[in-house]
């Protein structure tokens, strides 16, 4: 499978997820400049990273979503090809308006660096395959704005819908309903706080992060 | 043209700053704080001839975010 990690300036995770994606699919990712206007031809899957696009000025992801690739990113998405964005890239998909909410300053205001367990809400989504219904998974998370606000109606459409992939299994940043990670309407977007490509091998302390990369390739991957 | 633009959070939405700073205030000995909200000023410099309607889009499309925000515009 073909992918595409997007780049923008003060990103900084885009070499991870560029690392994590080539060891699953066994193909370099093109590594796409926000300033480009299309992706690659044949892209199965677009992944933007975690870092501090626009060193997070206005508000975290507000400067990138506008950037030209994410007019590209938008209209694939919208086609159907797979969107996934950790971290910095979660609140990128919630500017560009691809995902509901807002990402806001953490509850307790301090940086959370630190690795965190997650309940597989959705094992059904092509992100999620494999891994069970309900499952506690441990993966990495490392932000300052990952505090996941929407109004309680559009919570209860998200949990009504089974569009909340992740959540924390305990306390970590005042996240609404302790959402973790929400996808689109089609299922075809995901985007999530926590870091999946920096838990991919035993070297990472577990290689749960690496099940999230193996189901895509196997629900999406040519 | 000189534009004021006042970013405010919406009514119910956690202000975690705006608490932070309300704990200061309390901790410097201020009394009587009943609340306190951050928000953000932008200041817009525009041609004369630059429509409302336009200035309204800017902030819809950037300045704010209406999922959490509010904004007002005042011309200086």
């Amino acid at each position: 499978m073909k992918t595409a990690v997007i780049v923008f300036p003060g990103s900084n995770c885009d070499r991870d997820i560029a690392v994590a994606l080539e060891a699953v699919t066994g193909v370099k990712p093109a590594m796409v400049w926000h300033g480009e206007s299309d992706l690659p031809d044949g892209t199965g899957l677009v992944a933007l990273p975690g870092g501090f696009s626009y060193g997070d000025y206005l508000r975290s992801g507000a400067v990138a979503a506008r950037s030209p690739i994410m007019r590209a990113v938008v209209e694939a998405a919208e086609r159907g090809l797979p969107v996934l964005g950790i971290c910095n890239g979660f609140q990128v998909l919630t500017e560009a308006g691809l995902l509901p909410g807002a990402l806001m300053r953490n509850e307790g205001l301090n940086f959370v660096c630190r690795d965190v367990a997650l309940t597989v809400a959705n094992a059904q989504s092509a992100f999620t395959s494999r891994y069970g219904q309900g499952e506690t998974i441990t993966i990495p998370v490392a932000h300052h704005d990952g505090n996941y606000f929407a109004d309680a109606e559009t919570l209860d459409r998200l949990e009504g819908e089974g569009r909340v992939a992740f959540r924390y299994a305990g306390e970590v940043n005042g996240s609404a309903r302790k959402i973790a990670g929400v996808l689109n309407a089609a299922g075809n977007v995901l985007g999530m706080m926590p870091h999946p490509e920096r838990r991919i091998e035993a070297a990472h302390g577990g290689a749960d992060g690496r099940r999230l990369f193996e189901g895509l390739l196997e629900t999406v991957g040519a | 043209m000189k534009l004021r633009i006042f970013v405010t959070l919406k009514n119910g939405v956690l202000d975690p700053q705006g608490k932070a700073i309300h704990k200061a205030l309390d901790g410097l000995g201020f009394a009587g704080i009943n609340d306190v909200r951050a928000g953000k000023l932008i200041e817009l410099d525009v041609a004369d001839d630059t429509s409302d309607a336009s200035v309204d889009e800017m902030c819809r499309k950037l300045l704010a975010n209406t999922v959490i925000e509010n904004y007002r515009v005042e011309r200086a």
